[in-house]
């Protein structure tokens, strides 16, 4: 161990000291943790294409905009659109920026493997079991509907802080942030794993790419859409929307002065979005359609600034309509 | 215990009181093994579970290689480097200060109310919890001072973790030195910083070494202050080098570089879903304890020999 580390050392003294000039100019992200895993993967394949340096930090998607709108980041990778208080902060210091979606996550809501009475649930089911109303009342799945077994009912779920959180409670519960208290939280995800895969009466919901790899310890709701239809998350049905509500688009957003003049940005996000569906299935993610990638592509090319979301949370829009609203 | 003073009448009576005590000896010794055996258990199957889970990792390429989203390819080069170019910051500023600050406490200030609120808060600095620090050096390093998030400032940041270790232990090794070391070398006409510098620094250096290499080992695997100056996650390229082949042949450009350290790497990989990430994440966690262990160690050895070559 210690041998092999040495050998480490030497190997790689000498890449440090050849390493020549530190380049001033380095495209600089910072975000949210859940659309981190496909920005590594753009940076990775696009540093190693280009020789241009990029670096990516993990502040979650309120600290990401915080140094984006100070002007530190140039782009900012966010799991949930960007909020009016923060929208103000950057106009403050003269920061526009650019709405980019880049892929599609699925919330997931999961349960044990031998819960064999949840399969299929209704957002008002959902509701009836997360809401702020459930706390300390709804604590037992026979509550929950008529012919559901007496099991305690364990709830597990991302902290507050979380875009997972926020989207979740403005799809189901219909109003942003608005929860029971009596669950257990956690900021990883692989600990909500572990709780719903060791307690029969457990659920909980993360992205799909936590659920995929966990299939043998856990299953998925078929939660049901719009059309009434109960549908299981999958890269098809989130592909072709029949997975409603729980789909939500995740973003970076450019500051827009260097999506325009800088060449290393200019090129760092053509390549994000010529390489985003590849990439992102890759990591465990949702890409949009082709053609919806060239849609996103001539929106960024017309550095049309602004967000869709403006006037507040919206749910379920497609990415047509969310570069629309963004353009108006 | 009373009647051990009394001069006994039965032999017996004695030998039985002796036995018991011995009984008593040998009964606080168990305990002791167990207690320490108990810890020593914990550490063990710690580090043992971390090494047989990350053990497909331990090679080569881990160390050479930087982070990707294939954990099969993926390194801790970026997080180790960065590692060592911040401890070295820390131990540049964390090393003269503190040990400064000791001598100055213990060989120069008057004892007063003002040296106990000093010492107390000394003493308070060492249990503060880290992610204090993190929010301090935020606002006055990355902000007030306009260091960014740089090596530098990750460097400050724990070296004012470790500060207090280093001026405890500096205290209590002057401390531990007998008063007639100081008053023969007065007695030759020494000045008191020839004694300071010449004796008591000299004979005190075993505990002050110690001191600063368990105060390094902690601040290696700190991660909550970090984190909260801002370190990178994904950085796949190295800082520039300290060494340059042109005059002055050393460069001071990589303080202000980007950086991650090892702790955070761990931390990103234990969160992602993939189960080989979590792999890389167990070989990350057992070279940190390795690292640690290699510090104390090296602490431990350099107190025993520097003891060794004191003779009084």
């Amino acid at each position: 161990m210690v041998s092999t580390f040495n050998k480490a050392v030497l190997a790689t003294i000498t890449t440090v000291v050849t390493t020549s000039v530190f380049a001033a100019d380095i495209v600089k992200i910072d975000g949210s943790s859940t659309v981190y895993p496909i920005t590594e993967a753009v940076a990775e394949e696009f540093q190693k294409e280009t020789g241009i340096k990029v670096t990516v930090g993990v502040s979650g998607t309120g600290g990401g905009f915080k140094k984006f709108c100070r002007g530190e980041t140039v782009i900012s990778d966010a799991s949930r659109p960007i909020k009016a208080k923060e929208i103000k902060k950057c106009d403050e210091a003269g920061i526009s920026f650019i709405e980019v979606p880049v892929a599609f996550d699925a919330l997931t809501v999961v349960i044990n493997k031998d819960n064999e009475w949840a399969k299929e649930m209704t957002p008002a089911e959902l509701k009836k079991i997360w809401g702020p109303d459930a706390q300390g009342k709804v604590m037992n799945w026979k509550q929950v509907r008529e012919g559901m077994p007496d099991q305690p009912l364990k709830l597990y779920g991302p902290g507050a802080d979380s875009g997972t959180f926020d989207y979740f409670t403005e799809a189901i519960i219909e109003k942003s942030k608005s929860i029971r208290g009596d669950f257990t939280a956690s900021e990883d995800d692989n600990v909500l794993v572990q709780g719903v895969a060791g307690d029969k009466g457990g659920m909980g919901y993360f992205g799909l790419a936590y659920y995929v790899e966990n299939k043998d310890k856990l299953g998925a709701v078929k939660v049901q859409n719009k059309e009434g239809k109960f549908v299981e998350p999958s890269l098809e049905t989130v592909m072709n929307g029949s997975y409603n509500p729980l789909s939500r688009p995740l973003f970076i957003y450019l500051n827009a002065t260097k999506a325009a003049f800088d060449p290393k940005v200019k090129k760092f996000v053509e390549f994000y979005l010529d390489n985003a569906a590849k990439l992102s299935k890759e990591v465990g993610y949702v890409p949009f359609s082709t053609a919806e990638y060239d849609a996103i592509k001539k929106h960024y090319k017309t550095l049309k600034t602004g967000s869709a979301f403006k006037d507040g949370p919206a749910i379920g829009l497609s990415v047509k309509e969310i570069l629309e609203k963004a353009a108006d | 215990m009373a009647s051990t003073i009394k001069p006994a009448k039965d032999l017996n009576a004695v030998r039985a009181l002796i036995k018991k005590h011995k009984k008593n000896d040998r009964l606080f010794s168990v305990i002791g093994i167990f207690v320490i055996a108990a810890l020593a258990i914990a550490l063990l199957v710690l580090f043992l579970d971390l090494v047989i889970d990350g053990y497909p990792k331990m090679n080569l390429e881990f160390f050479s290689n930087f982070p990707s989203r294939k954990a099969e390819g993926a390194g801790i080069l970026s997080a180790w480097v960065g590692s060592a170019l911040v401890l070295t910051v820390t131990f540049f500023v964390a090393v003269p200060m503190g040990v400064a600050a000791g001598i100055y406490l213990e060989e120069y200030a008057k004892k007063g109310w003002f040296s106990d609120l000093i010492e107390i808060n000394v003493a308070n600095l060492a249990g503060v919890p880290s992610i204090i620090y993190g929010l301090l050096a935020l606002g006055l390093f990355v902000y007030e001072f306009g260091l960014g998030t740089s090596i530098l400032t990750a460097g400050l940041t724990l070296s004012l973790l470790m500060l207090p270790i280093v001026i405890v232990s500096t205290r209590e090794a002057i401390r531990a030195i007998p008063v007639h070391i100081r008053e023969a070398a007065y007695a030759v006409g020494a000045t008191k910083w020839q004694v300071t510098l010449h004796h008591v620094l000299q004979y005190a250096m075993g505990g002050v070494l110690t001191g600063i290499i368990i105060g390094m080992a902690r601040a290696i695997g700190e991660t909550a202050p970090v984190i909260t100056i801002g370190a990178l996650t994904f950085i796949a390229f190295l800082p520039p080098a300290p060494v340059s082949e042109v005059m002055p042949f050393i460069n001071f450009n990589w303080l202000d570089a980007g950086f991650t350290v090892l702790p955070i790497q761990m931390f990103n990989w234990i969160s992602r879903p993939e189960h080989a990430f979590h792999i890389n994440a167990a070989a990350t966690g057992a070279v940190i304890i390795i690292l640690t262990l290699l510090m104390n160690g090296l602490a431990i050895r350099l107190r025993y020999s520097i003891r060794k070559k004191i003779k009084w």
